[in-house]
């Protein structure tokens, strides 16, 4: 029997719910608010919340001192291709965790995940260095590099969690029936994780797209994704805020309707193989 | 061709030993059950000759050809695996194409063989279903159908039937036996269900912690245990065994005798016991009765045999079909 709830403590939790979840959505609220007020009326005390003279100036004047669709871009190529390459890398590096792990494996498995404990700013000068000397300052695939090295431990757990709940014998079934190791991770590994290598991409496009201490800090000009335009608007020159909110608008847009679109995908994904 | 043999085939994991060391041939065209309890290591040796563990040491011979480091899918055996393990993602058309496309058969004969497997299984009216839609059943039979189509030079059979309830069980029992002699092919058969061995084995290889305790027909195994674990694990219900003064009366330190060798009677007998259960099944009546001095003992008597709890009956065993082991367990006649 379902335990019994009273009315009043139905509505007090619900409405505990969407205090939690309009405090959480508030920052984005604001911002988007901001980005369609004046600069002046942006810095009003008390603030306006949605009686002021709503305009679309600061969107025009983001889009004429910058290029929005070149960081766009920049940050389409960088997110999506860090991902797909960590993807490539990190599926048949699940796998041998996953159906083939030695006394060593849950070791392996740590030690990768503590590299995501380590300070980004401790590996910033050899890293900055390494790429000079390569060339790989301010190109696409410099940060997708870099991007892929920072996600892949992330990749790597995800998959590895979702291939530990792939039945071993539907894979010693493909080997009896003459599939090679690839052919067993294309036919029959792939497929069949299809849910969780799909959540795997999301996360993963969402980490990269947000990513700001990496692409900040190896780009200038040419490769700068989003993050980079966004912070072009934070400037020694006083903060313009309204115009900072336009562009971080702008910026997030994409990744918040990728996000919605793909919700049941990702929470599927996040929760997968809690409850069998 | 289907011939099998293994020489001195040993399996440790680690420090655990799971197979100490076992010697055992299979003729083409056998129908071999392994069987024992759970942690024989009778899957363990399945999976040896399958390719799907290596070997310690010994040597895997199949066919003349010693196959022991060669990979499963060239030792050209099938398996059909507990658990089915069916491709979830694909049709049962493309779960039974499967081991010819990894084989690079032209897609015409794969249609032939896949339309022709599904002919013999009854699973023509399914193709286009994936595993999820079908019952335990039909995967079983999808599974089946899988390991038919490579045409192997023999089947290996991993508790197939233990995930189906009794019914279904006893019927797809049938349909494996009659495959059997349709199909003429070496098949080697894990279960821990003695029923099953006994109902579909040519020859039945008991195992008990990873060795090989008797080899031989399910007759042959009934009639002469060489064994107590074999004598008490052949048989339902199990065999009686008496030790003690009673068991050296009748010549032996350990005596077996079967519950369908007990004579009952209500008048007179050897022992005098009362009925603490009495199972009537309708053909047949298991009588569980209560012996001084011997505890309790299992008799076998026609399902008319109306006798209540808490009745008095005699049993007598017929003398000819007493087993007698010496003190190590080992059979004396």
């Amino acid at each position: 029997m379902a335990r019994a709830v009273s009315t009043r403590t139905r509505l007090v939790f619900t409405l505990i719910g969407w205090l939690v979840g309009f405090l959480i959505f508030f920052p984005i609220l604001w911002t988007v608010l901001t980005s369609f007020k004046s600069e002046g009326t942006a810095i009003a005390t008390p603030p306006q919340f949605l009686f002021f003279q709503w305009t679309a100036e600061n969107y025009i004047e983001v889009n004429s001192r910058s290029d929005y669709l070149k960081h766009f871009m920049n940050s389409v190529v960088i997110s999506l291709g860090s991902t797909l390459l960590g993807l490539v890398i990190a599926i048949p590096a699940a796998w041998a965790m996953a159906f083939a792990p030695t006394k060593r494996t849950k070791d392996v498995l740590l030690w990768m995940l503590s590299t995501k404990m380590l300070p980004a700013v401790g590996v910033l000068v050899p890293i900055y260095l390494l790429f000079r000397d390569a060339g790989l300052l301010d190109t696409r695939i410099g940060l997708t590099f870099v991007l892929t090295m920072a996600n892949l431990p992330i990749i790597v757990w995800m998959l590895y969690t979702y291939f530990r709940e792939i039945p071993g014998d539907i894979l010693e079934a493909a080997r009896m029936d003459g599939a090679s190791l690839a052919k067993e991770i294309i036919y029959v590994l792939t497929p069949m994780a299809v849910p969780g290598i799909a959540s795997t991409l999301l996360l993963n496009i969402i980490l990269a797209w947000n990513e700001a201490f990496w692409t900040l800090n190896l780009t200038a000009a040419k490769a700068a994704p989003l993050t980079a335009f966004i912070a072009s608007y934070s400037s020694p020159e006083g903060l313009f805020w309204a115009k900072l909110s336009a562009a971080s608008t702008l910026a997030i847009a994409p990744i918040l309707i990728l996000g919605w679109f793909s919700q049941r995908q990702l929470v599927r994904g996040l929760t997968f193989g809690a409850v069998k | 061709m289907g011939e099998i043999r293994l020489e001195k085939v040993h399996k440790a994991f680690g420090s655990t030993v799971v197979i100490p060391e076992i010697d055992l041939e299979i003729a083409d065209n056998e129908f071999v059950v392994f069987v024992g309890p759970s942690g024989c290591g009778k899957s363990t040796l399945l999976r040896l000759i399958a390719g799907l563990e290596d070997t310690t040491s010994g040597r895997i011979v199949i066919d003349g050809e010693d196959m022991t480091a060669r990979s499963p899918a060239t030792r050209g055996l099938s398996m059909v695996f507990q658990s089915y393990a069916l491709y979830p993602h694909m049709s049962v058309y493309r779960n039974i194409a499967f081991p010819l496309k990894m084989a690079g058969v032209e897609k015409a004969a794969i249609d032939e063989k896949v339309r022709n497997a599904a002919r013999i299984l009854n699973l023509s009216d399914y193709l286009d279903r994936r595993p999820g839609q079908l019952s335990g059943g039909q995967r079983q039979r999808v599974a089946i159908g899988r390991a038919i189509v490579r045409e192997p030079k023999a089947f290996l059979f991993d508790e197939p039937l233990s995930n189906l309830d009794a019914a279904l069980r006893g019927s797809m029992r049938l349909e494996i036996s009659e495959l059997h002699h349709q199909l003429q092919t070496t098949m080697i058969y894990v279960t821990h269900d003695q029923v099953e061995a006994m109902t579909m084995a040519d020859k039945i290889v008991v195992l008990n912690a990873g060795r090989v305790e008797q080899v031989g027909s399910p007759l042959e195994l009934y009639r002469s245990p060489r064994n107590l674990f074999v004598a008490s694990f052949i048989g339902s219900p199990r065999m009686n065994l008496i030790k003690g003064s009673e068991a050296e009366k009748l010549g032996a330190p350990t005596v077996g005798i079967r519950p369908e060798h007990l004579e009952m009677s209500t008048a007179s007998g050897h022992w005098k016991g009362t009925v603490a259960v009495a199972e009537h099944l309708g053909s047949d009546t298991f009588l569980h009765v209560e012996v001084e001095g011997l505890g309790q003992l299992t008799a076998r008597a026609d399902g008319e045999f109306a006798l209540r709890h808490g009745e008095t009956v005699y049993l007598s065993p017929s003398s000819e079909r007493l087993h007698r082991f010496d003190d190590e367990g080992s059979a004396l006649n």
